[in-house]
């Protein structure tokens, strides 16, 4: 008997990507919500004990044992639940590139983002372009292909399509339009959007927008 | 996929402990390849063409297609070539494992012993412990195993290995001794030298220094 669980929390994009993979597969599992994910004092038991060195989600806890970081899960899941569409490319080049985007892609959201909706003035300014900048290397990726993964939905497109539902706040308090600078991205967006596995996990992008707010009220962010 | 070393090429600069872990995991696999140094002042355009997005070395080419982040590279080189010796261990859990220790290595080690060497001198007791911490953690993952990856040299071995050509550089520069708080590891260090793989690859110590301190009187404390 198989015993799958998630631990995450709602506005993780990282806990999204290993959400829609576990759809994709049609593995079953348990989720379990963290109360808050910024202070350690609040985080759950069983997340400080599974991922005592980061003490982050998302964590994958597969028959008691703990996988940690949204890039290894989703590969330890291709390896275990082989019997779904693939989402790694069998090709060991294509594989090599779609790691090496999402690689790309983190370290990028990982310098920006958060200067994007806790930021003002230039250093928000001189995200918002950094950002924009990765969206069109991406858009450049993707070409006239409907998936990163080329015919198929596939591990790029798991991997990017969860921040996504942060658009609407990063262009609220940055005052731009993703659709205006990358519209190709955006289609690529609405077309994901249409499979089960990424509608029924991305959270309502204007809850989101109000969950930016209330953590920058919490910790005194202007 | 069978093999073919008809044409691999490595861009690489000698001090680069990335590019040390890529030299390991070729010698391991017996695949020869053309090695090509780059000048960090004046980068070549083939290195800028086959990296456009960061500029940097590693990049292995292989058939005239681009491999990017050593440690992808190193996943990339056990693919392809996969004839015995495997870096990566066929279960999918240890491979998660061993994947969460590469990146884990890839986080710490080379930003906080950058800070060591090269970093403010006010910061530099403080960057002291933060290194040793990392190193600690690494030694405990290591426990009484002979590698990393048990009992063959493995992934993470690749993946850590190479920093020690900078253990002279951290402890002289520092002012610390790295066996007096990680004996284990330091044993560790000396038995994969005696694995010609690592001997080949890893430079003398000493040039590294002297690397180091040429860099530091160009760049100034960091």
């Amino acid at each position: 008997m198989e015993e799958v669980v998630l631990l995450g929390f709602w506005t993780s994009p990282y806990v999204m990507r290993v959400k829609i993979a576990l759809l994709e597969k049609g593995i079953e599992f348990q989720y379990k919500e963290e109360r808050d994910v910024f202070e350690d004092k609040n985080k759950s038991e069983l997340l400080l004990e599974s991922n005592p060195i980061y003490k982050k989600v998302p964590v994958l806890i597969h028959n008691g044992k703990p996988i940690c970081e949204s890039l290894i899960i989703l590969e330890y899941i291709d390896e275990v639940w082989k019997q779904e569409q693939q989402l790694f490319s069998a090709d060991p080049y294509y594989r090599a590139k779609a790691r090496f985007w999402i690689d790309f892609f983190d370290k990028k959201t990982t310098t920006c983002g958060k200067k994007l909706w806790a930021n003002k003035g230039e250093d928000q300014d001189a995200a918002k372009r950094e950002f924009v900048e990765c969206l069109k290397l991406l858009e450049n990726e993707l070409g006239e292909k409907p998936y990163f993964g080329g015919d198929h939905f596939a591990l790029l497109d798991i991997a990017l399509i969860p921040i996504t539902c942060r658009f609407y706040t990063y262009e609220k308090l940055c005052k731009f339009s993703v659709e205006e600078e990358c519209p190709k991205f955006m289609e690529w967006v609405r077309r994901c959007n249409m499979r089960e596995s990424v509608s029924k996990t991305l959270p309502d992008p204007f809850k989101v927008f109000d969950f930016v707010l209330e953590v920058k009220k919490r910790f005194q962010i202007q | 996929m069978g093999e073919d070393n008809s044409n691999v090429v490595l861009l690489d600069f000698w001090p680069s402990s990335y590019g040390m872990r890529v030299k390991i995991a070729l010698q391991e696999k017996g695949v020869s390849y053309e090695c090509r140094q780059e000048d960090f002042e004046a980068k070549s355009s083939l290195l800028l063409e086959m990296n456009p997005i960061h500029k940097m070395i590693p990049v292995l080419i292989h058939n005239g297609k681009p491999i990017c982040e050593s440690l992808n590279i190193v996943e990339y080189i056990d693919e392809v070539w996969n004839h015995k010796p495997s870096l990566l261990p066929s279960d999918p859990y240890k491979r998660s494992q061993a994947r969460f220790w590469g990146n884990y290595i890839d986080k710490n080690v080379y930003s906080r012993g950058k800070k060591v060497w090269n970093g403010k001198v006010e910061e530099k007791e403080e960057s002291k412990k933060q290194f040793i911490e990392c190193l600690k953690m690494l030694e405990e993952e290591l426990g009484e195993k002979p590698y990393f990856g048990g009992d063959e040299f493995g992934y993470v071995d690749v993946a850590l290995v190479p920093f020690t050509s900078w253990f002279y550089t951290y402890e002289t520069l520092g002012n610390l001794s790295i066996e007096a708080f990680v004996p284990k590891l330091v044993g560790w260090t000396k038995r994969c030298m005696e694995k010609q793989s690592v001997a080949k690859s890893l430079p003398h110590p000493h040039n590294i220094y002297d690397f180091a301190l040429k860099y530091r009187e160009a760049h100034g404390y960091e």
